[in-house]
């Protein structure tokens, strides 16, 4: 039997059989696999809502049409007990995730680079105090760091009837920072009409000054033009309407009332701590990626603008940070991933963002665990992947084109 | 070895989701584990809170004892797994808990889509507010502008939201997580009233800075039936508390008690027989001894001791029965005969 066997093959190609093809087993093992998983998941799905109709638990989607019947101190968009619905309070607590991670990033990016740079000051002093911050911020839990400003910071200041007066309209006190509330009257759009302008022939003047620093050499004041056109003509344009008077801009400033002080806006102790413990945690993570990224350029890049005569503050904003960026983006988008989701930690200090609205008081109210989950996990993928993709596309703009 | 890891795979999901709710499941369940898992508060004198030794104490946790007395004799058999408002009624309904006795108001809603039943009340209560003294406020109704604290995942959190709209005033939330950080953050200034039902603003009181700081506003804003919570589905393990709970007010009513209850055996009284088993047999009917509510009463005591020792007289909190005295003396207990 083994002697014929060996002559068959010897004498013809071994013929192949179709079970025993690489390739067709390769893709049958992938199709299985897939197959497997997709009925894993139905199984679980169908078995939840066999088991939830059983145990009588309500399920499906239709509870956020219902009434809320409850408030919430933070709200971006119009919110009552009365006519809020659950789909309603999602979107409160969805755009207070939102506001406080992307004024987050916005500041912690700004205190990243700052105390990045700063490590790597050629000035003992300077270096040593952002190593030090470094060190102490990121290797204590953010937890912790947030009841520290929550409890020990803004729960040390004083009670409503003896808020700190800070002028202009400004009071801080236990329940938050108060300000005076702009109220626009008609004649705003005057104000905005030349905003608008300014920032147009801002954006032409700037094409125009760089098309002629590269043909000619010559440098003129950008920053100067900028800074008078977009802001200098708005107010010249307020202070004369003013003094025509017809002032498009009036304040509510806060008044005291029975228990605090009434009108003007109020910036919730809440988000005030949170937005502190997110920005000075995560720009301590930032300040090493930056250092870390001006490192990687090779110092004769410094030497060589140096010997070009380039001031040390022109080598680092020209030569030196557009180089950076290339290392320093994929992990800083991680790093902005991050703050987003540790914005979830808002739960231990009562800021009602996305997770202590949804899946704390929703969730509890309704009792539908499972719904209110799988909505709150798609969302933080969501926005998690949205900031990936927009920073992906940043990345893919300051990568170094191979010629 | 593929069909090991299918048949571990079947196995995991199906157990994700078993909610097990055939006659005596959870019955069964309790005496293969040898304990009682018991959801109670994370912390709230009088009513569920563990002593620096760490064993528990309260009210609700009588309940717990209760029960395991009446299925173990033993009222230590208890694991208690305390939770915060807003994980409850998720911890009872995965079958983490086997009973939530932690202080939570029965409405029709909880009672209805959440796939819970609300077998028994053991405290009626209503829903106040808390305020400093220095404030100058003597009614609630003065509280318009104020900041209030409150837990989330309550009833609390939507009378207030219905009374401040019904009342035409305005008031900003803070919600926590916990009592505790409700409290604290209200101790320390964030709000000008607290607010709870009212058995947990005494006892909350108790742990300000300056208790004597603090007045208890006279209006109740709400009806907050307080009872233990079980999974809709199994009616014997439901009988079982509110039996345990019955057990404890039926002795009030017929004067037995922790220390009588051996004597009161030889009564001659047909209720008193039928309540300690020494006539017919309502403990079978239960899926326990017929002696359940003699294991009950000899260790935890009656309704009006377990009462007294926790919320009333013998205690700080120092609670009037009011209108958790017995029917006979003009408030809603009442217990239902054992007959």
């Amino acid at each position: 039997m083994n002697s014929v066997q060996t002559a068959v093959s010897q004498t013809s190609p071994p013929k192949k059989s179709f079970l025993y093809d690489p390739k067709v087993r390769g893709v049958f093992y992938q199709v299985v696999l897939v197959a497997a998983i997709i009925f894993l998941f139905y199984v679980a799905a169908t078995n939840a809502i066999e088991n939830l109709q059983r145990a009588k638990i309500a399920s499906g989607f239709g509870f956020l049409n219902n009434t809320a019947g409850f408030d919430i101190s933070q709200t971006l968009i119009q919110f009552s007990a009365a006519g809020g619905t659950y789909g309603d309070a999602f979107i409160v607590g969805l755009l207070n995730t939102l506001i406080v991670s992307a004024i987050g990033i916005f500041f912690t990016t700004f205190l990243g680079f700052l105390i990045g740079i700063a490590r790597l000051s050629k000035n003992w002093m300077v270096a040593k105090v952002a190593m030090v911050y470094v060190e102490v911020l990121r290797n204590i839990p953010l937890l912790v760091q947030l009841l520290f400003w929550y409890i020990a910071v803004l729960g040390a200041l004083p009670q409503p009837r003896n808020s700190l007066e800070m002028g202009a309209g400004f009071y801080l006190n236990a329940r938050g920072l108060f300000m005076a509330r702009p109220i626009w009257a008609s004649n705003i759009e005057i104000l905005v009409a030349v905003l608008l302008i300014g920032l147009v022939v801002t954006f032409i003047y700037r094409r125009w000054a760089r098309k002629q620093q590269e043909q000619t050499g010559r440098q003129y004041p950008v920053g100067k033009v900028t800074l008078a056109l977009v802001l200098g003509l708005p107010i010249l344009t307020w202070i004369v309407l003013a003094l025509l008077g017809a002032n498009p801009i009036s304040f509510e400033l806060p008044r005291k009332g029975t228990f605090n002080l009434t009108g003007g806006m109020q910036i919730l102790p809440e988000f005030v701590a949170l937005l502190l413990g997110l920005v000075t945690y995560t720009a301590a993570f930032i300040a090493e990626v930056v250092r870390a990224g001006i490192l990687a350029v090779s110092k004769g890049q410094t030497e060589a603008a140096g010997s070009l005569g380039l001031t040390p503050g022109q080598t680092l904003r020209l030569v030196v940070i557009p180089q950076a960026m290339r290392v320093i983006i994929p992990p800083l988008t991680s790093q902005y991933l991050n703050l987003t989701k540790n914005s979830s930690l808002a739960v231990a200090i009562g800021y009602p963002d996305l997770v202590q609205v949804f899946m704390g008081t929703v969730l509890n109210q309704t009792g539908q665990a499972i719904e209110v989950v799988v909505i709150t996990m798609g969302v933080y993928l969501t926005i998690s992947l949205l900031t990936s993709f927009i920073m992906n596309i940043y990345n893919r703009r300051v990568a170094i084109v191979e010629r | 070895m593929k069909k090991a890891l299918v048949s571990i795979a079947f196995g995991l999901t199906a157990s994700l989701f078993a909610t097990g709710a055939s006659a005596q499941a959870t019955l069964n369940s309790v005496k293969q584990k040898g304990f009682l898992t018991c959801g109670s508060n994370t912390g709230l004198a009088g009513f569920g809170q563990p002593d620096a030794q760490g064993s528990w104490t309260g009210l609700d946790v009588d309940l717990c004892r209760a029960i395991a007395a009446a299925i173990f004799d033993d009222p230590t058999k208890v694991r208690y797994i305390p939770l915060a408002a807003k994980d409850r009624f998720t911890a009872l309904q995965s079958g983490e808990v086997d009973v939530l006795s932690r202080n939570s108001t029965a409405t029709m809603s909880r009672d209805t889509q959440l796939g819970l039943d609300f077998p028994v009340i053991n405290y009626f209560d209503g829903q106040g507010f808390m305020v400093r003294k220095k404030l100058g406020v003597s009614s609630a109704k003065e509280l318009n502008g104020a900041s209030i604290c409150t837990q989330q995942g309550t009833t609390t959190e939507l009378n207030l939201a219905d009374y401040f709209r019904a009342n035409n005033m305005k008031y900003e939330v803070v919600a926590f997580a916990t009592s505790d950080e409700t409290f604290k953050a209200y101790d320390a200034g964030r709000c000008d009233a607290f607010t709870t039902d009212a058995s947990g603003l005494y006892a909350e009181r108790l742990r300000a800075s300056a208790p004597d700081d603090h007045i208890v506003l006279p209006e109740i804003i709400s009806k907050e039936p307080l009872g233990p919570a079980v999974r809709h589905g199994d009616s014997n393990w439901g009988d079982i508390v509110r039996w345990t709970h019955m057990a404890m007010l039926n002795a009030e009513e017929l004067g037995v008690t922790k220390a009588n209850v051996d004597q009161m055996k030889t009564s001659d009284n047909p209720e008193i027989k039928r309540l300690l088993g020494t006539e017919g047999k309502f403990g079978e009917a239960i899926g326990l001894p017929n002696d359940w509510a003699v294991r009950v009463i000899k260790h935890v005591g009656n309704y009006a001791e377990s009462f007294e020792k926790n919320v009333g007289e013998g205690s700080r909190l120092k609670i009037k029965r009011g209108q958790n005295a017995l029917w006979t003396k003009g408030g809603l207990q009442y217990g239902i005969p054992v007959r």
